[in-house]
C-alpha cells in the first residue's frame, strides 16, 4: 500500500534519530551523508521497492545497493523499520562494535538480507548493472536502484559503468546520485568538481532527472518515470542538504565523518523532536 | 602418466598441443552448451582470451564490458549475486591489476562466485613486452581470502580445471598462456582442485611446477635421470588451497625440492611450497623463476631462456639441491 506523505515524514523523522543514536553511541560514522539520504531511502523502501521483507531473498524482488555504503547508518535503520529478519532494531545502536550484524560498511556475511557489500566507492552501479543484465536476461521484473554520492563519482569505475548501462540499455537499473555538495575533505566543487552532474549523465546516455532529493512527492514522481523509461537506464540527481535535520550539521563538512558529542547528540535529538 | 619417448633437451622436441588459452576458450564453449547460469564478460580481448568461441554460440551471455576491467569485474559479481555463473577474462597483466580492487570487495571479500581467467599470463607471450605480461598474478590471486587460485599446464588439464572451475561454488582465479603448451596428460587423467599430479615418479629430488614450466621439469627429470638423479615431478596445478600432503610427502621422501614457475619468484608457487615445506619437513630448495625484474620483446623461447626458465636451469638447480642434501 503507498503510504502518504505525512506517514513518510513520521519515518523519516524516527530514521533521522535512530541515526544519531547509533553514531552518536558508537562515536564514528558518517552522520551527514547519511541524514542528506533518509527521503531517499524512505521512499524506496516504505512507498516504492517490490520486496517483502519476510521473504529477503524472493527471486522477482527488487534490489537496493548502498554504493555509498558510509552511510550504512540509514540503510540499517530502513532495513530494521521494515522488518528484515537480521535488521534487528534493539540492535542499532551495538553499530561498528565487535560481533554486532551492524559492521562500518554493509557486510552481507552478517545481514544476509543485504544485496551487496560494499565500502569502497565507485563499486556499486557495476554491481546493480550485473543484475540488471541478469533479471533481463531471466525475463525477470525485477529493477535494481543505487544510492551513490556525489563525491563518489569521482571513481573512474563509475563512468565506465555509466557507459555500459546505457549501451547495454538497462532500463531496470536506476541511479539516484546524493547531490550534497561535501565530500570528507569538504564542499565537493573544492576537491574535485562534479559539475554541470546532470549534464555529465545525459552525456553518458542516462535517462536524467533532477529533482528536490527530501521531497516526498518529488522523489516518487521520479521513480515513476524512471520506471516508466524504456531503453535506457535512468539517473536521478537528487539535490540534498548534508547532515539535513540538524541545524549545526547541515552543509557542514566537519559532520561527513564525525561523530557527534554527547552533548551534540542532545542537541541533535532535541532538533530532530 | 605421460609418455617419457622421444625426449630431448629442448623444448621443440616435445609435441606441442593447443595453448591453454585456447582450450579455455573451447572448455567455455562446452560448458555454455550444457549450463545456460554460465555467462561471460569479455574487455576488448575476446580474440586473444578465446572467448570468442563462447560469443558467437552464445551472444545473449556474452556481454561486451569494453576496455574496462574494473567495472567489469564489478559487472561479473552483480551477475554472480543473482545467481549466474560469470566467466570474466582478459590479460592476466590487466584484470588482476585493474581490477583486483572489485576482485578484493567485490567477489573476495562477500564470497561471491567469480570466475576470473588471465590469459597471456608469463613472459612467454613475447614480443608484445612487460606492459602486456603477467609475472604477479599469482601472487594478487593469493592474495584474495577463499580465492582457488589455478594454473594449468596443457589443453587436457585446462579443460578439465575451468569444469571444475565452473563446478566449484566460490571464486576462482586460472591462469592461462599465449603459447602452445607441450601435451603433459592423456585425455582420460582425472583432475581435482587441490590435488596435485605426479608426473614422473622420483626419489632423489622433487620439481615442483605448473603452468608452461611442467614441460620443462619433465625435459629436466629425463636429463637428471641419465646422471642417475631420479627427479620426482610434480603439477601443482592448483597454487591454492595447495596440496600440502603431497610437499610434505616429496620432503619426506626425496629430502631436497626444486621450485619452477613462469612469475617472479619472490612471491609465487615458490614461497607458497616453502611454506609448507617449512611447516612440515624442511629440506633443501631450490628456486627457479623471474628474479625481481620485466622482461623485454622477443620470441617466446627467446625470453624463457633469457630469464632462466628453462629445463637446463630446472636441472642445474635440482643439482644443487641434491647436492645440499649433505
Amino acid at each position: 500500500m503507498p503510504k502518504s506523505v505525512a506517514e513518510l515524514q513520521a519515518i523519516a523523522k524516527r530514521t533521522r534519530r535512530a541515526i544519531i543514536e547509533m553514531i552518536g553511541t558508537a562515536k564514528s560514522g558518517h552522520p551527514g551523508g547519511s541524514l542528506s539520504a533518509v527521503e531517499i531511502l524512505v521512499e524506496l523502501y516504505f512507498d516504492h521497492l517490490r520486496i517483502d521483507p519476510a521473504n529477503p531473498k524472493w527471486a522477482d524482488r527488487d534490489r537496493f545497493i548502498l554504493s555509498k555504503g558510509h552511510a550504512a547508518p540509514v540503510l540499517y535503520t530502513v532495513m530494521a523499520e521494515a522488518g528484515f529478519p537480521d535488521t534487528p532494531a534493539s540492535q542499532l545502536n551495538t553499530l561498528r562494535k565487535l560481533g554486532s550484524v551492524y559492521q562500518g560498511h554493509p557486510d552481507t556475511r552478517f545481514i544476509g538480507s543485504l544485496e551487496a557489500s560494499t565500502g569502497s566507492l565507485g563499486e556499486g552501479l557495476s554491481l546493480a548493472l550485473g543484475l540488471g543484465l541478469a533479471a533481463r536476461l531471466e525475463g525477470r521484473s525485477s529493477r535494481t536502484f543505487v544510492l551513490l554520492g556525489d563525491g563518489e563519482i569521482q571513481e573512474g569505475q563509475i563512468w565506465e559503468a555509466a557507459m555500459f548501462g546505457a549501451f547495454h540499455k538497462l532500463d531496470n537499473v536506476v541511479a539516484i546520485v546524493d547531490y550534497n555538495g561535501i565530500q570528507l575533505d569538504g564542499f565537493v566543487k573544492d576537491i574535485m568538481e562534479v559539475a554541470p552532474l546532470a549534464d555529465k549523465w545525459r552525456a553518458f546516455g542516462w535517462k536524467t532527472l533532477e529533482i528536490d532529493g527530501h521531497s516526498f512527492p518529488a522523489i516518487r514522481e521520479a521513480l515513476e518515470e524512471a520506471a516508466a523509461t524504456k531503453g535506457q537506464p535512468t539517473c536521478i540527481v537528487a539535490h540534498t542538504v548534508k547532515g539535513k535535520g540538524v541545524s549545526f550539521m547541515e552543509n557542514n563538512p566537519k559532520f561527513h565523518g564525525t561523530a557527534p558529542s554527547p552533548a551534540e547528540m542532545e542537541r541533535a535529538l532535541q532538533e530532530i523532536g | 602418466m605421460p609418455s617419457n619417448t622421444g625426449v630431448a633437451k629442448i623444448k621443440f622436441e616435445v609435441k606441442l598441443g593447443p595453448a591453454t588459452r585456447e582450450a579455455f576458450g573451447r572448455a567455455l564453449a562446452e560448458l555454455g552448451r550444457e549450463n545456460k547460469d554460465i555467462v561471460v564478460c569479455d574487455a576488448d580481448l575476446s580474440k586473444s582470451t578465446m572467448t570468442t568461441y563462447f560469443a558467437k554460440e552464445f551472444p545473449e551471455r556474452f556481454f561486451s564490458c569494453g576496455i574496462a576491467e574494473s567495472n567489469m569485474v564489478g559487472i561479473a559479481a552483480g551477475l554472480a549475486l543473482a545467481g549466474k555463473i560469470p566467466f570474466v577474462s582478459s590479460f592476466s597483466a590487466f584484470v588482476m591489476t585493474k581490477g583486483f580492487e572489485q576482485l578484493r570487495v567485490c567477489a573476495a571479500y562477500p564470497k561471491v562466485n567469480v570466475k576470473v581467467v588471465g590469459t597471456h599470463s608469463g613472459i612467454s607471450i613475447g614480443e608484445d613486452g612487460p606492459s602486456q605480461m603477467s609475472v604477479e598474478d599469482t601472487a594478487l590471486a593469493c592474495a584474495l581470502p577463499g580465492f582457488v587460485v589455478i594454473s594449468p599446464a596443457d589443453e587436457v588439464s585446462t579443460k578439465a580445471l575451468i569444469r571444475l572451475t565452473a563446478a566449484h561454488v566460490g571464486p576462482v582465479f586460472v591462469r592461462t598462456g599465449r603459447p602452445k603448451a607441450p601435451v603433459i596428460y592423456d585425455a582420460a587423467q582425472k583432475f581435482e582442485i587441490g590435488k596435485a599430479i605426479q608426473v614422473v615418479p622420483g626419489t632423489d629430488v622433487t620439481i615442483v611446477t605448473n603452468g608452461l614450466l611442467l614441460g620443462q621439469a619433465i625435459l629436466a627429470a629425463q636429463t637428471l635421470e641419465s646422471e642417475g638423479i631420479a627427479a620426482r615431478v610434480l603439477d601443482m596445478h592448483t597454487v591454492k588451497p595447495i596440496d600440502r600432503d603431497a610437499i610434505a610427502r616429496a620432503a619426506r621422501e626425496t629430502g631436497a625440492i626444486v621450485v619452477a614457475e613462469e612469475h617472479l619468484v619472490d612471491m609465487g608457487l615458490g614461497v607458497r611450497v616453502a611454506q609448507v615445506v617449512a611447516e612440515t619437513r624442511p629440506c633443501p630448495m631450490e628456486f627457479v623463476g623471474i628474479r625481481d625484474t620485466y622482461a623485454e620483446s622477443g620470441e617466446g623461447d627467446e625470453l624463457l631462456a633469457k630469464y632462466g626458465l628453462t629445463a637446463a636451469e630446472i636441472a642445474a638447480a635440482a643439482r644443487k639441491a641434491v647436492a645440499r642434501k649433505g
